[in-house]
């Protein structure tokens, strides 16, 4: 039964990164309908710089709890380069055929892939002192360690906290009212540039904590943003874009299906991930969540 | 003598039905068109002019009811099917192949019609029967002069020209035309008007034609019928029409001038 | 789109030069530059093919990285369990592959549209991608496999030639051969009744279907034909590169495709094989000068994107316009 339980586990981990790319990549198509392309290397980007923000303040070999926060300087720069990126390269396609969007999007994954290369190296870095520092826990007979409870525990509370700012705060419903209706909402006074901006922002912002979370467990590597584009891809499809709700939904089962694939059919387990997605896009193309 | 004189019914449509949300669109309309006739088809906006059209096209699926086009039922039919059958249609908001010529346009209509749209390894400029046929109907229509023009650069007069022509190109039994002076200015309604009512008269096509302006439904139309709240509130001639008082009340309002 | 050239006289007077230019290359040129070019040709097929769906129907396919790999993979296969060394075999077995895939894949895709289209061609290409990539028994992984050099027309290279003039002599007029003929038959496929429709299509789906074209029947053969030339590609290359690997299925490569296909410009015939074989040597020479060269390419395609969205091709239209409007005006009174 621990076995079990660390599937589940395992499962809810996966789902819970995943999750924070996948809602950003959605929540940016469903205010603005673009789909951005480099989105995985604003998640790779957040875990750069959270790598490299705690490894010039670590010091000694327990880290200590202000340094965990310290990761938070991921999506923050994240957050940062998407409100710089916004309005240079994405507004002024705006008003053309959403076939550009991809194409600068594409050029744009392409400049950030590189661009981390030049400032971090081609080297991977690790924090791996932060993911030891939280120790483990023993479930029945396994170890597990407990910093991914605290990962999963990241999730949780980031879903919760982005569905009370989207469904509980003014900000929240300008933001609906935009993705609804851009004209009516801007016919009403709604300074849409601004909305998309900040749209944008908190979805690189979400993107980068996945990356920042994620990296004492793996570290951050270069390609990772683009091998996490297209699960967060696959989890888009099978959840809806533009769908919160569809993400999180998506990134559990994506985490689920990950998980054993791993541990039964490890060769195809990439193979059924985007045979899934076609599926969906098969049966139901709006997505579980989606609307057309 | 009593000659048989029954006209030929090409199309009937039986408490034909189609809501969206809760609203009747288009209400158990029973509808009938005579074979060589041509028809003005009035309302207000909303009235359900558009759909009847978008539904007997195969644009949408109809929800209840029937649809029979000489003698057959294609209440099921696909677009690709009706259009077999003779059926076209021209667009309110004109829709039209932008980047290709205006010639290109029509070519396109007679290739399709001929089944040569198949044709992967001919040269579509090589064939010289459908180019002629195209100039023709181009020249029918006024259009000759901008044949190489592309369509997306012609005046909105010419393009709602364009847009009939390539329905006509069709050779249709029967031509649903949706407000084609629509967006048009008032000195070229009447030239755009007796260019179509010619080319439908030469051709022997049956035409129903969708318009609001009332000038050019009295002077050009010898039947109208009028739909309001999705149902068919009056059909007759345009004296009949002029002098219901449920038409007057409902449609004409007061801007109409005899 | 400019409007189409009555007959074949112009577009030959404009080839005919080029084609020459290109014949009497390897005479002229050092081997290396040869060898360089049979790749950008290579590529030109394959964007020939690819610009059938996005030029000139509309559809922009994030995934033809699966016709190129899926021909490239028939050819490694052949050789290696079917132990064939004839090149007309194995650029048919790559045709055939290709055009099972893409018929299979097209019945999948061509139900969908603009982003939707995008992502689902994108996915089951990584579906192919993740297969080689994992099952690296039969296709070699990451290792990828070797192909050894095939004979052309039955005659192989010849025991001790050296192989860097076998490819920049008669594998190069092999390839020029077939992108000769590649690029004359997609040439009639997009001026044929068919292509025009594909336009229209292209142009207002909805009015298509009012004159009786069905949409998405055409669209699937224009997918089958993108996909058979894309994987012809994939299949001329392999010889030349000697190996295949997964790399080729990746992602990363359709939006390669893509690239070049902009970069030369999608809305002209000629504009996606001036594109891929620009971005040939672009990429050639980016990746010798710099270990940053997809920084380079991304400000490249931004570039591109924001101020020159009609590619090289459509910059050159704009310039010729204006001279003979000059022309015109200096020769008027």
């Amino acid at each position: 039964m621990d076995t079990l339980l660390i599937h589940i586990l395992n499962s809810l981990l996966y789902a819970a990164v995943l999750f924070l790319i996948a809602g950003g990549l959605s929540l940016i198509y469903g205010v603005m309908h673009i789909v951005n392309l480099a989105h995985g290397n604003l998640y790779a980007f957040g875990a750069f710089v959270a790598a490299w923000a705690v490894g010039l303040l670590v010091g000694g070999a327990t880290p200590t709890p202000v340094l965990y926060l310290v990761l938070l300087a991921g999506p923050v720069a994240a957050a940062a380069l998407g409100a710089v990126l916004e309005p240079t390269l994405l507004r002024p396609l705006y008003k053309r055929p959403e076939e550009y969007q991809l194409l600068i999007t594409f050029g744009l994954l392409l400049i950030l892939e590189d661009l981390m290369r030049l400032i971090w190296g081609p080297y991977p870095l690790s924090v791996s002192a932060l993911f030891e520092g939280m120790g483990s826990l023993t479930i029945g007979e396994s170890i597990y360690p407990t910093y991914n409870l605290a990962v999963i525990v990241v999730g949780a509370l980031a879903a919760a906290g982005l569905w009370a700012f989207i469904y509980r705060t003014q900000f929240g419903v300008v933001l609906r009212a935009t993705s609804q209706n851009m004209r009516m909402a801007q016919a009403m006074g709604v300074n849409v540039n601004r909305v998309y901006v900040q749209a944008f922002t908190l979805g690189c912002f979400m993107a980068g904590l996945g990356g920042a979370i994620v990296v004492p467990q793996q570290g951050a590597v270069l390609g990772m943003g683009v091998d996490a584009l297209i699960l967060a891809f696959v989890v888009v499809v099978i959840g809806g874009l533009g769908s919160l709700e569809g993400a999180l939904v998506g990134a559990l089962m994506v985490g689920v299906v990950r998980e054993l694939g791993i541990t039964f059919f490890p060769e195809v387990e990439l193979a059924v991930l985007y045979l899934m997605a076609a599926v969906v896009l098969l049966i139901r193309p709006a997505g579980l969540f989606g609307r057309a | 003598m009593e000659e048989d004189a029954r006209a030929v019914s090409l199309l009937q449509t039986t408490q034909l039905t189609k809501y969206f949300g809760d609203t009747h669109a288009v209400d158990h309309v029973d509808f009938t068109v005579t074979e060589g006739e041509v028809l003005a088809l009035i309302g207000s906006n909303g009235a359900g002019k558009t759909t009847l059209i978008n539904l007997i096209s195969g644009l949408i699926p109809v929800d209840s009811g029937a649809i029979v086009f000489q003698g057959a039922d294609i209440t099921r039919d696909s677009i690709h099917e009706k259009i077999a059958r003779g059926i076209a249609r021209s667009f309110q908001l004109v829709n039209l192949f932008d980047q290709l010529t205006t010639l290109d346009n029509l070519a396109l209509a007679i290739f399709s019609r001929d089944g040569k749209t198949r044709k992967l390894f001919s040269l579509s400029d090589a064939d010289r029967a459908v180019r002629d046929e195209a100039v023709s109907v181009l020249e029918q229509f006024g259009l000759a002069a901008k044949a190489g023009m592309a369509a997306g650069g012609l005046s909105q007069g010419e393009r709602k020209l364009l847009d009939v022509a390539v329905a006509y190109a069709l050779k249709p039994k029967l031509l649903f035309l949706d407000e084609p002076t629509s967006g048009v200015s008032t000195r070229e309604k009447a030239p755009i008007m007796d260019i179509i009512t010619q080319v439908v008269r030469a051709g022997g096509i049956t035409a129903v034609i969708v318009e609001h302006d009332m000038d050019v439904v009295f002077k050009y139309c010898p039947r109208i019928v009028a739909m309001h709240q999705g149902t068919i509130l009056a059909d007759g001639t345009p004296d009949e029409i002029r002098n219901n008082e449920q038409v007057t009340a409902n449609l004409l309002g007061t801007q109409h001038h005899a | 789109m400019s409007p189409v050239p009555s007959g074949i006289r112009r577009p030959l007077a404009a080839a005919g030069p080029i084609v020459l230019v290109l014949a009497i290359l390897p005479w002229v040129v050092e081997p290396y530059q040869t060898v360089l070019l049979s790749y950008g040709l290579v590529f030109a097929i394959a964007a020939l093919g690819f610009n059938l769906l996005l030029g000139y129907t509309g559809l922009l396919s994030f995934g033809h990285s699966a016709y190129f790999g899926v021909g490239a993979y028939a050819v490694a296969f052949t050789v290696k369990y079917l132990k064939v060394g004839s090149m007309e075999l194995l650029l048919l077995a790559g045709i055939l592959a290709s055009a099972l895939v893409a018929a299979i894949f097209g019945l999948v895709c061509v139900r969908y549209t603009r982003i939707f289209f995008g992502i689902l061609t994108l996915a089951l290409s990584q579906v192919l991608w993740s297969l080689a990539f994992k099952f690296f028994w039969v296709t070699g992984g990451t290792d990828g496999l070797r192909v050894p050099t095939p004979t052309l027309l039955g005659v192989s290279m010849g025991a001790g030639q050296d192989k860097m003039a076998f490819l920049a002599h008669r594998y190069y007029y092999y390839v020029l051969v077939v992108f000769v003929a590649a690029t004359a038959v997609m040439w009639v496929i997009v001026h044929s009744p068919f292509g025009k429709a594909l336009e229209a299509i292209r142009d207002n789906e909805t009015r298509a279907e009012f004159v009786g074209v069905q949409v998405w029947h055409y669209r699937w053969v224009a997918f089958l034909i993108s996909g058979v030339f894309t994987g012809l590609a994939g299949a001329l290359w392999v010889p030349l590169n000697g190996l295949t690997t997964p790399d080729i299925l990746h992602w990363t490569f359709s939006g390669e495709i893509v690239f070049f296909t902009v970069l030369g410009g999608f809305k002209t015939f000629a504009g996606p094989i001036v594109g891929a074989v620009v971005f040939n040597y672009l990429k050639t020479f980016a990746v010798g000068y710099t270990v940053y060269w997809q920084m380079f390419l991304g400000v490249v395609l931004v570039t591109l994107v924001l101020a020159l969205p009609t590619g090289i091709m459509g910059m050159v239209a704009r310039l010729a316009q204006k001279w003979s409007q000059k022309w015109k005006r200096t020769l008027a009174p």
